[in-house]
């Protein structure tokens, strides 16, 4: 009954494969990929705050570290690996933060 | 001292050059002192839609390279009285014979005289695209109910983002109500869901661009095109007016309601 109602009054945008909601939906995925970059100097920039603000907490190997992001197929995460020299006994702050 | 505005899309083919042309008619019949940019070197087409491309002498290159002096290769369009021009493009160089620096050079001698300075960008994200923003504060970006030109407009947003200039604002071009009604074409608020910007205008697809085209008269001079309506009415919101969006419901009278019903008609 209802659908009989939906077709006399033009509802067929409701229906859940109407291929707009195909497309509403590819897009939103498409475009995660497409957005998720960071240009290279972005990258260095990001690495070296990084690095600044761990080492007020514990020594790390600058020279170790690895920063990059990572497109799975419905999310982007910031990934980064960071090797611990030392713990420090009490914050040492080089940059302010916040 | 006047706007510089681009026009872009990312995509090719969505309205650029056609919006161009009718916001900026628009905008010279409100009262305003308009020049449109055309800066698709080696392809151009706003002298085409304008009507203009028998009075082509100089071109956009001949002004940036000092083959002669803006005046002389700046078209005034004769059906409005000194406040529509429009500065081609050369047809025969291509996008690297002018640089960032000289567009900004440009523009800004441009808006000393203009009250509004309407650029036309070429498709796609390289040079021409890059000498198209450089003299830009404002950007339009047009785009099409489809997924390839969404994707695009969306990686130009992004590019201007990064080229601070902020908060640009989308023309929906080309929507059919018919389509949208049977789910088979994006909507406004689908649009704006996905790109996140303002919203400038919605134009209709509409059988009268082809023929204002083929005449060389923007729609935006005709009463009887709805695509035309959109623009005027896109026009006056740029000059700061407020505009309610016009009604793009199909209408369908319960005849036809009941054919479709019956298996008759679409």
């Amino acid at each position: 009954m209802l659908e009989f109602l939906g077709k006399f009054f033009g509802r067929d945008a409701i229906k859940a494969d109407a291929s707009k909601n195909v497309a509403k939906e590819r897009l939103k995925l498409v475009l995660v990929h497409d957005r998720a970059s960071i240009s290279p100097e972005m990258l260095q920039s990001l690495k070296e705050d990084l690095i600044k603000v761990i080492s007020g907490y514990m020594e790390i190997d600058q020279n170790a570290i690895e920063v990059s992001l990572n497109s799975e197929e419905d999310s982007v995460a910031l990934v980064a690996n960071i090797p611990v020299l030392r713990m420090k006994r009490s914050l040492d702050r080089q940059m302010p933060v916040g | 001292m006047g706007k510089v505005i681009v026009i872009t899309s990312g995509k090719g083919g969505v309205g650029k050059t056609t919006t161009t042309a009718n916001i900026g008619t628009g905008l010279a019949s409100l009262g305003h002192k308009v020049v449109l940019v055309d800066t698709d070197i080696g392809l151009r087409n706003l002298d085409v839609v304008m009507g203009l491309e028998n009075r082509i002498v100089y071109d956009i290159v001949d002004v940036i390279h000092g083959n002669c002096r803006l005046k002389q290769a700046l078209i005034k369009d004769k059906r409005f009285d000194d406040s529509l021009f429009l500065l081609p493009a050369a047809q025969t160089k291509d996008k690297t014979a002018v640089n960032v620096e000289q567009m900004k050079t440009l523009c800004n001698e441009l808006k000393e005289e203009f009250d509004y300075v309407l650029i036309d960008c070429p498709a796609g994200i390289e040079q021409g695209f890059k000498n198209a923003i450089a003299g830009a504060e404002q950007a339009i970006v047009v785009t099409n109910p489809e997924v390839s030109a969404v994707r695009d407009a969306d990686r130009i947003i992004g590019m201007l983002e990064a080229a601070e200039i902020r908060r640009p604002q989308l023309i929906v071009n080309r929507i059919r109500p018919h389509m949208v009604k049977s789910g088979d074409m994006m909507n406004i608020d689908d649009m704006l869901d996905i790109l996140a910007i303002d919203l400038l205008g919605v134009v209709l697809e509409d059988d009268m661009i082809v023929v204002s085209t083929n005449r060389g008269e923007p729609a935006v001079l005709d009463n009887n095109s709805k695509a035309g309506q959109a623009y005027r009415n896109i026009a006056r919101r740029i000059a700061g007016e407020s505009v309610p969006l016009m009604n793009l419901e199909v209408e369908e009278g319960i005849f036809n309601r009941l054919r479709k019903l019956m298996g008759f008609g679409k």
